[in-house]
């Protein structure tokens, strides 16, 4: 039986599933789903994932959400090279707490970049007011800085002189501002260099590949009809204009 | 070199790792770091950690920030019974499925709530505007259906089966800090209150009670508040929690 994964590669955590599981040469049934058209709220796709999001694998009958547990419970079952998610304490240690650390810093603030300068201009029409903007930029710099000073500091990869789930769990997040128009390594030349280096060993032409479709956002934004962005709504009032 | 833990029981993750060392006799140092006075901002404890939050481990010189990776850590260096952090590949992953998806549900919205309730007030000297609490408490519940729903119904008696893991103790002690502030989210729950009052039998009462007894008089705030004085970290976060 075959392991099948679902994936919307606009959504940071299934663009780290998608090249690890390339990157490691796990054989994949490859699940392409639209979260703008809202496939995650399809009675289908409630069983495979009750929480309604992306991504998800299927793996015979076991059922799986989250990137980080997906992603560690392909290292162990593929027993993938130990650097992605190192065997020794410690440093495992050190994967941990920035998988931890990611999804209350960098992950909310990289995702906001996104729904403030395109999603919710398309969808309500109006800019966010500037304020509220500036806030988020600056939430999303201090993350930065907290990833370069604290998790990165002069070391090559997070962990040390190889890369692992930290590094590619990072960089994926970072990317989505990207795709957003703002240009994180400007003036951030460390975290530039460090992410040249993931890049080149993730594979120049995988990495890519995985940040197509974030990287042509702007651009897709601008062709999008706003009623696709209809059943967003209510989140974007709630989460982000309350 | 005794194990250093800095903990300040206000907070949920400092609670679950408290927890987790006492019921698995992990020996350590308790250092107390005490947020409500904006210890967390000080110069000894910067030393520690740039991030500036609790709990902290400290064994020997590796230092480590985040309490899942704490616990994550302790069940490695200790090798503590199995059914914490399951060896077994899919009831591993659950716990981690649970694990990762708590950050910005359970633990974002009962913050929230206990911030609301129990913080801001105590601060401002004013209650927080219903619409923007009604939305926390609404966001709570959501959270709390999710947990009953899809963690605890389709499997057993905890999150990952027939035994309590990681996952029960972190969900727990994040439930419980909306409770600190009187909302009781185990009433019109049977479901929830059964998995509690499961969960506090394997931990313990003594010992659950003793990391809950600050939380549980968080009403206590305004007096320490009035004691101490408001630290400034306080006022400016919440300015910024109204922007």
């Amino acid at each position: 039986m075959s392991l099948e994964i679902y994936l919307d590669l606009f959504s940071q955590p299934c663009r780290s599933v998608y090249i690890f599981a390339k990157k490691n040469n796990i054989q994949f049934d490859y699940k392409k789903i639209s979260l703008f058209e809202g496939y995650q709220y399809s009675e289908e796709y409630g069983k495979i994932n009750p929480l309604r999001k992306a991504p998800a694998i299927k793996d015979g009958d076991f059922c799986l959400a989250e990137s980080v547990a997906i992603m560690m419970y392909l290292a162990e079952k593929f027993h993938t090279p130990d650097h992605w998610y190192p065997a020794d304490l410690q440093k495992r240690a050190r994967v941990n707490e920035y998988l931890s650390w990611q999804h209350s810093a960098i992950r909310i603030h990289g995702s906001k970049m996104l729904w403030f300068k395109l999603l919710i201009p398309k969808a309500l029409g109006v800019e966010v007011p500037k304020e509220k903007m500036d806030n988020a930029v600056e939430d999303l710099n201090a993350s930065l800085s907290i990833f370069e000073e604290k998790f990165l500091q002069d070391r090559p990869f997070v962990v040390g002189d190889q890369i692992s789930l930290a590094d590619l769990v990072a960089i994926v997040e970072i990317m989505q501002p990207v795709g957003a128009g703002v240009d994180v390594f400007e003036n951030r030349p460390k975290l530039k260099a460090w992410k040249d280096r993931v890049r080149e060993e993730i594979g120049a032409e995988l990495f890519d590949e995985a940040h197509q479709g974030i990287l042509y956002c702007q651009e897709a934004v601008k062709t999008m009809d706003p009623k696709k962005l209809e059943h967003f709504k209510p989140k974007i009032l709630k989460y982000f204009l309350s | 070199m005794p194990l250093e833990l800095y903990l300040d029981l206000h907070s949920q993750p400092c609670r679950s790792v408290f927890l987790f060392a006492k019921l698995n006799n992990i020996p350590f140092e308790y250092k107390t770091v005490d947020l409500s006075a904006g210890e967390q901002y000080g110069e000894e404890f910067g030393k520690v950690s740039m991030i500036r939050k609790v709990p902290v481990l400290k064994d020997g010189d590796f230092i480590l920030t985040e309490s899942i990776a704490i616990l994550q850590y302790l069940v490695g260096k200790h090798r503590t019974p199995d059914h914490w952090y399951p060896a077994d590949l899919q009831k591993r992953a659950r716990v981690d499925e649970f694990l990762s998806w708590q950050h910005t549900n359970i633990r974002a919205h009962g913050s929230k709530v206990f911030w609301f309730r129990g913080v801001l007030p105590a601060v401002t000297g004013s209650p927080v505007p219903k619409e923007k609490m009604d939305a926390a408490v609404e966001e709570l519940n959501t959270s709390l259906k999710i947990f009953e729903d899809k963690f605890l119904q389709t499997r057993g008696p905890f999150v990952v089966g027939d035994k309590i893991s990681l996952a029960d103790l972190v969900a727990i002690v994040e439930i419980m800090q909306p409770v600190g502030t009187g909302l009781d989210v185990f009433q019109g729950r049977p479901a929830l209150s059964a998995w509690r009052d499961r969960v506090k039998k394997e931990i313990g009462v003594e010992v659950f009670d003793e990391a809950h007894k600050i939380i549980m008089n968080v009403d206590a705030l305004p007096q320490t508040f009035e004691n101490k004085g408001i630290p400034e970290f306080l006022k400016l976060k919440i300015q910024k929690m109204f922007n």
